[in-house]
């Protein structure tokens, strides 16, 4: 199997930096880390076995009913996710609210369903899936990480910075939790990625 | 009164796009001109408001805890919630579908201007979410909901007018490598989003 479908979605093929799906959820659910890990875990279970279910029927999906039969099979999985985090994870499903349930919608999956599910064997599927899902998963827990730290001043919960430094004068930055400052950050780790990766840049 | 200000709250202080972050996907791929930002914005106006109030229905009447009471008293204890996420999918992706065929067969020259863009709809988180804001916030009535849905939609259809016509003069100017395309309109959207915010708390 090819080497290149488990270090693509990292970097080259990044799913939110570079093909710009599934950005919705990436900016909603970086207020906290913890919200973010159990993101990128519910993405990364949804694609990779959507993409695995998806592979095994593709012979048998009539290509005019396919996005009907596709949304069906994620929305399955996604109920799944939905129902495990309400019986074992209560707080963190009210946190994330709506975001769980719009995995359906989440462009990620339904791209590598389209793009690589319909015409790949399942278990190299399965693989893109995975790895798609831990890519997106990677640039949602660096911006929750900035935006915790310099937020609330703290990761997970724990408070990290320092009591003495908040006595010297130092004040969390309000703006990084707000909503609109996830566009900025997003906007400035395309800017990084682009500048260490030169191909990427536009015209 | 109550509908006039929920209109209102749902465009601009409960903006799909600012507040939530819906619909970015179709946000930043088709805001490059604003004529076909126009005609997706029209597109995702008409599919919320036809849809909204239909999965509003389907809620109350079937998926509600006790809602199939009126199929009964023994129905009293059936809660279907769990399913609403593949009810309010199907439901999407089949009036995308009708909505389609309707204005292709008898508005040709509307399906020229919105056609391309009603099967992306059905993927568009927006619509998605909001039937399920529907559902979490507990509209008390269709009317309500309908007005929910032609708030957040006509708020989706300000914003997406609004990037693309600021990207059209975008092109003229001078952005580092990097952040050229995506990065820059990244910035742009959070700086909307700022704008935005002002609106935040205002009581109606």
């Amino acid at each position: 199997m090819n080497k290149e479908i488990y270090t693509k979605p990292f970097f080259k093929g990044n799913p939110i930096t570079v093909l710009v799906l599934g950005i919705c959820s990436s900016l909603a659910v970086t207020v906290q880390l913890k919200g973010a890990l159990v993101m990128a875990l519910s993405v990364t279970i949804v694609t990779a076995f959507s993409s695995l279910f998806i592979s095994l029927l593709r012979n048998t999906i009539p290509n005019r009913v396919r996005i009907i039969v596709q949304l069906v099979v994620v929305a399955m999985f996604v109920i799944l996710i939905d129902q495990v985090l309400k019986a074992f994870a209560y707080d963190t499903s009210k946190m994330l609210s709506v975001y769980i349930g719009l995995i359906i919608t989440n462009c990620i999956i339904m791209g590598r369903i389209e793009a690589f599910a319909l015409g790949s064997k399942p278990w190299p599927s399965f693989v893109d899936g995975a790895c798609n899902g831990l890519g997106y998963g990677m640039i949602l827990i660096v911006m929750a990480i900035v935006r915790e730290l310099l937020g609330s001043g703290t990761l997970l919960g724990f408070q990290i910075i320092p009591q003495a430094l908040y006595d010297a004068g130092y004040m969390n930055n309000g703006l990084m939790i707000l909503p609109p400052m996830a566009l900025i950050l997003l906007g400035c780790v395309v800017w990084v990625h682009r500048s260490v990766d030169k191909d990427l840049q536009e015209k | 009164m109550e509908y006039i200000s929920l209109f209102v709250k749902s465009i601009f202080v409960d903006n799909m796009v600012f507040a939530y972050f819906l619909g970015m996907c179709s946000f930043l791929a088709v805001s490059k001109n604003v004529k076909t930002a126009t005609g997706l914005g029209l597109a995702v106006v008409f599919v919320l408001a036809v849809t909204l109030p239909l999965n509003y229905i389907l809620f109350e009447k079937v998926l509600k805890p006790g809602a199939l009471v009126w199929l009964g008293e023994s129905f009293a204890e059936v809660d279907l919630s769990f399913l609403s996420y593949i009810v309010y999918i199907a439901t999407i992706a089949a009036i995308v579908q009708i909505v389609e065929m309707v204005v292709e067969k008898f508005v040709p020259s509307l399906y020229g201007s919105l056609g391309i863009f009603l099967p992306l709809i059905a993927v568009n988180c927006a619509i998605l979410g909001g039937s399920l804001f529907m559902q979490e916030r507990a509209y008390a009535n269709v009317g309500e909901a309908f007005t929910f849905a032609l708030g957040s939609g006509l708020g989706w259809f300000l914003a997406i007018v609004a990037m693309a016509a600021i990207r059209e003069k975008l092109a003229y100017s001078n952005v580092p490598k990097g952040l050229r395309g995506l990065g820059i309109t990244f910035i742009i959207t959070g700086l909307m989003g700022v704008a935005f915010m002002s609106f935040m708390g205002i009581q109606l």
